[in-house]
This record gives C-alpha cells, structure tokens and sequence, in this order.
C-alpha cells in the first residue's frame, strides 16, 4: 500500500447555515483545494446522512463535483449514518494507498436544521431497528439514557462527571471560532445552584441538556493525497496512518454486554495498529461525544484508561486542554456541533490542525500523533483514524 | 379657547405595580439581574435595539422595529399601562421584555428580545413577564403570541399554552395563545426561577448604567441568504461567485503537478 497524506483541509462553521446542501458541502472544499493549490482530483467522495430525506438532495457528490468544477472526476456518496464521514475517509485512503487514485477530495457536510428537533432527531432514529426499536419510540437519546444509567450503576459515574464532559468541551470550543456554541458553561450554572434544573433540564433520564450535542448543519473537508502531492503543497506532512471500522449488533438489547462499545474497541484497535501505536502514543484525540457519557466510555474502549476509569480520568484533569491526553479539543460534537454526515471529516479536520500545529489558543503543544473516533448507530459502525505527523 | 391637544392624545398615566428586582445563577455562572424600567430610561435602551432591526436573522429585524416603536410608544405616552422589564449581567444589557395591563384580569404580552443568546436569557425574561401578569398583577390570563419559531417552542410549546384564536392580540392576526394562572402555576416549578432581594451591590451596578449587549446577534454573513435557500436553490449566484474566484490568479508552486 502507498502512504496516504494531508494536501488540504478546510470547514464551514458548525452552525445553522441557510444555504443549499451542495453549497454547503462545497464550501469546505473550495478552502481546501485553496490551500493546497490544487485545481484538479481524481476523485471525490460526499459522506451525508439525511440529504434525501430532510433535504430533498440525492446523489450529493455528483452535484458537488459539478458545482465546484471538477468533473470528469468520479463521484460517490458514502452513507454510513452518523460515521459516514470517517467512512468517506476510509474510502479515500483505500483509493489512494490502493494506487487507484493520487489526489482525492471527502467532504462531509449536513443540514439538519432545515427541519425542527424534533424530525431532526427522528430522522436520526431511523438508524435503528426499524421493527425492534424504531417503531417503539427509540431514539439516539433514549439509548443513551439507558446506556448511562447502567455506567451510573456499575462505575459510579455521576452527573457530575457528565457535567465535566459539557464544561471541558464548551471552554474548548471558545478557542474555536468554527464552533456551534460558544457559551461557556459552568458546574454552578449547570449542576449546583438553584436555577441549574432549569437552566439544564432532563432529556432523557439521568441525561440533561447539556449532555446532548446540538443539532448542527456544517461541512468539513479533506483531501488525501500521495506523498508527492502532499509535499508539494508547503504544508506540514500529516499521514492518514491508521484506519479502523468494526460493527456491532443493530439492536442495543441484542448485546452480549450493554456496558460495553466493542465495535470501538475493535475499530480504534485496528486503526492504532495499522500506524504501529499504541494508545500511550496518541498526543490528542477526537471522540464521538453525542452524549457526553460516549466521551468518557470511548475513552476507555480506545485503550487510554482502564474500563470503569474514564471518569476518574476526567475528573483529574488528564483530558483537558493541558492534561495528559486532552480529549475534544476542537469542543467535541457536544460544543463544536454534530452535522452528522460532517462529524467524521471535522474531528480529522480538528487533528489536522492539531498536528499543524495550527490549532490556536486550543494547540496541543508538540501533537504528533492524532486519533478519531467516529460512532454510527449506538455503537453498531465505527470508523477509527489514526494521523501522524512526519518530518 | 386654546386646547392642550398632548392631553388628549395621552393616555390616562395608570401607576403600575411594581415588580420587584430578581436575580437568577445561569448556566454559564454568571448572576443575572431583572428588573423593571421607568420612562426615564427609555433613552438608555433604544440604541441597544436599534442596530438589530437590521439583523435579517430568526426575526430579530421585526422584533426589534416592533419594540423599539414599543418603547417609544412608553416614553412619549402613546401606549396605555405598558410596562418594560430589563435582563442583565453586571449592568450588561442581554434582554428586553414588554407588554401591557388589559384591564385587571387579562394581560397582554408584546415582545421578548434577547441581546445575548444563549443561556436560557430570553426564557428567563419571558418568566420573569409571566410573573409579573401572574403574581404581581394577579391577572387570570395573559395573551401571547410568537413571531419566531423559537418563541413558539419557548412559549406555545414549553408552557403548553392554551389556544385562543378568537381573541385578537394588539401585535395583529398571529393566532394568539393565552397563558391562564393553572398553566402558570403547572410551569411554574420549572420555569420560574429567580430570588429576592438581589444583593445591594448587584443590583447598584445593573441600576448604575445599561451597557451595550458583548456579542449582539449579528446579520448573516451573506443577506441572500436566507432568501435565497428559497429562491435559489441550486445556488448559481454563489456559483457564479465562486468561478470568478477559482479563475484568480493563484501563486504557481514549482513542479506542482495539478496546479
């Protein structure tokens, strides 16, 4: 296999955007193929999870590639729900190190603010069982509800914890400009006085407000390369080194164990494997936090603390900004925002920068090994990214 | 016979009850004062709003032109029994609510504008309207109406407002909804918070002066936008942009082989 690289990133704000689903995915690429002074691929991927059915827009990479002005080049849409970005990256890095291709474009964007929260989030659900689970009023909330009352059971895990996953990932997200939300939040104002019940409602018991991401349109894009590209573009060299992706039942309730993630532990296993680290190597990391109980539990199914310890972690610090593995630099999905058929391709934006060293007020000094995590389903597809960067 | 036509144009000038200061703990931490305003500082507010009549954004452009004339109307005597409550944070200016005494049953509730979003400041202010209506005018019903899908999820929808399309509501033919006290007192719980007194010191410097809001809703960054999702769906005005862009002379890099 040929080694994959970085020849350009680029990303809209995570907000609402009031423009057409094509313009959105092209945004990012327009900055991307900018910065690398690229005019041409040879192909381009669009990962997008509701476009057909909440924006009436089907076949978006071929509407993309034509907006932009790259055609002939080939076109696909990757589905993957909620993981399609990682997914559409995955498909890059096979195009490129396969030989196939030597420059390739994913971009990942969403516009679920076209609808309310409420279809939003059923929209969402349709990823589940359609029989065993949709038709029963599941959604991604209600799962994560659950899945968090039996980690309060069984670990010990408090609201409190919860809560430092929200605080954490909204002061990191003020250092990003690109973020959904830039409030900070405290512990007093979230959990402590005697407003927080109001000013954090229930969602989706022990769930509250702020342990749920926002619903987000934004896109983020990133062109893989070959090394002599990538070179050629001035910039850092940062090596998609890693991929990973497993899969898990659909139904949550099928599971051997409902305390455990093992489509992340086997994903995030593979990716680490193939860039040849372990998870004491990783300088900076990425995870899927819809839920700000998915933060802690992925850390600990990725290898960087022990099960039943990811709270204790947090609670310590070690995965602040200047903590031992900071974690969500970028605000995570809880702060920087869940455009879901995006996410992927944001939080390998996010590392990108990190391993930059472009990253701002939020740069993590001397990142050279960055980690993704991105989670389809509850659990049930995840695709996992390993970067490195190289001299 | 000469005529002072100013009083007849002038409403009877009823004293209203006053609503006594409250402060709540926001989800940032931050201490925010409410309180109710005279005529006298009207002046101090209006140029705070005026900027976002031009905010083509989640209505903020008609809320705010209807609001600025709403308290306009306060301060030249031309509405009758208005009253005007402020929201701050350390004398920063993050919300503005309104409204008007019917009679001594049924109040009318005008506008709720949030200078700093986030944080639950306009549900907050919206709260503390309610229960001045509520509470203090000790009314049987308040009749509401919402101008943005976000005012609609945070009064139709959170206090499950009872419909009252037969009545007209002052604001114009939105379908009014009425705040009634069981509802009140069923949302109160956990809608309504805020203690008293509010500490001398936080409640002299909120008095002292009314700062501009830190970060204002601001226009969107291009003005077609929003239309333009509507009209032009393929999006060929920005394409056309774009092709003037991508036609730009870019700085040739030495042996780049897709430049």
């Amino acid at each position: 296999m040929r080694e994959v690289y970085v020849a350009g990133i680029g990303i809209t704000s995570f907000t609402r955007l009031e423009y057409p689903l094509v313009e959105i995915a092209a945004y990012p690429a327009m900055m991307a193929l900018k910065e690398s002074g690229l005019r041409k691929i040879d192909h381009l991927y669009a990962a997008n999870m509701g476009g057909g059915r909440i924006n009436g827009q089907t076949g978006l990479a071929s509407a993309v590639v034509d907006n932009l002005g790259l055609t002939p080049a080939g076109a696909e849409t990757i589905e993957n729900g909620p993981a399609s970005g990682a997914s559409a990256l995955k498909e890059g890095f096979m195009a490129v190190a396969s030989g196939m291709h030597d420059v390739v474009l994913v971009t990942g964007a969403e516009r679920m603010r076209a609808v309310n929260n409420l279809e939003a989030t059923d929209f969402v659900a349709t990823l589940t069982h359609p029989y065993a689970e949709y038709i029963y009023g599941v959604t991604l909330p209600s799962l994560a509800g659950m899945f968090t009352r039996l980690h309060m059971d069984r670990y010990k895990v408090t609201p409190r914890h919860l809560a430092m996953v929200a605080v954490k990932n909204h002061g990191n997200a003020m250092f990003n400009p690109f973020a959904h939300l830039h409030q900070p939040i405290t512990l007093e104002g979230i959990l402590d006085s005697e407003d927080a019940a109001t000013n954090n409602p229930v969602v989706a018991d022990p769930l509250r407000f702020f342990d749920c991401c926002p619903v987000s349109d934004g896109a983020a894009c990133l062109i893989l390369s070959t090394a002599e590209v990538a070179r050629k573009t001035g910039k850092p060299m940062v090596r998609l080194s890693g991929v990973g992706q497993a899969t898990d039942t659909l139904c949550v309730h099928e599971r051997d164990n409902p305390l455990e993630l093992p489509a992340v532990r086997g994903a995030a296993a593979q990716s680490l494997k193939m860039a040849g680290k372990k998870p004491s190597d990783v300088d900076v990391a990425e995870l899927h936090d819809a839920f700000t109980i998915l933060e802690i539990v992925e850390s600990e199914e990725c290898g960087f603390f022990k099960k039943g310890e990811g709270h204790l972690a947090l609670a310590k610090g070690e995965t602040g900004l200047k903590g031992r593995l900071p974690i969500n630099t970028s605000g995570g999905l809880k702060a920087k925002g869940h455009p879901v058929g995006a996410t992927g391709v944001g939080q390998a934006h996010e590392i990108v920068l990190q391993l930059r060293g472009e990253a701002g007020e939020r740069q993590v000094k001397g990142a050279k090994t960055g980690f993704t995590v991105n989670f389809g389903g509850f659990g049930n597809n995840v695709v996992s990214l390993c970067f490195t960067r190289e001299k | 016979m000469a005529v002072d036509l100013e009083k007849l144009l002038r409403p009877v000038d009823n004293p209203a009850l006053p609503f006594p200061p409250k402060c709540m703990t926001l989800a940032s931490g931050e201490i925010m004062v409410v309180r109710q305003v005279g005529r006298e500082e009207i002046p101090n507010i209006l140029p705070h709003i005026e900027p976002l009549i031009h905010v083509e954004r989640d209505y903020y452009d008609i809320v705010a032109a209807r609001l600025y004339a709403e308290l306009l109307g306060f301060y030249r005597h031309r509405v009758q029994d208005e009253y005007v409550l402020v929201a701050q944070i350390d004398g920063e200016l993050t919300a503005v609510v309104n409204g008007r005494r019917v009679d001594s049953k049924v109040g009318m509730s005008y506008h709720t504008l949030t200078l700093r979003r986030g944080l639950r400041i306009g549900s907050h202010a919206f709260a503390s309207k309610m229960e001045y209506h509520m509470e203090i005018m000790k009314q049987e019903a308040v009749l509401v109406v919402a101008e943005s899908p976000i005012g609609f999820r945070r009064w139709m929808i959170e206090y499950e407002l009872e419909k009252r399309f037969e009545v007209p509501h002052e604001l114009g033919g939105v379908p009014t909804y009425a705040l009634t006290q069981a509802l009140y007192q069923k949302a109160r719980g956990k809608l309504i918070v805020g203690r008293r007194p509010v500490p001398v010191k936080l409640l002299a410097k909120a008095e002292a002066a009314i700062l501009p809001p830190s970060d204002p809703p601001r226009p969107p960054m291009d003005m077609l936008a929003a239309t333009r999702s509507m009209s032009d769906p393929t999006g060929s005005v920005l394409i056309s942009r774009r092709a003037d862009e991508l036609r730009a002379p870019v700085p040739a890099k030495k042996g780049a082989r897709h430049a």
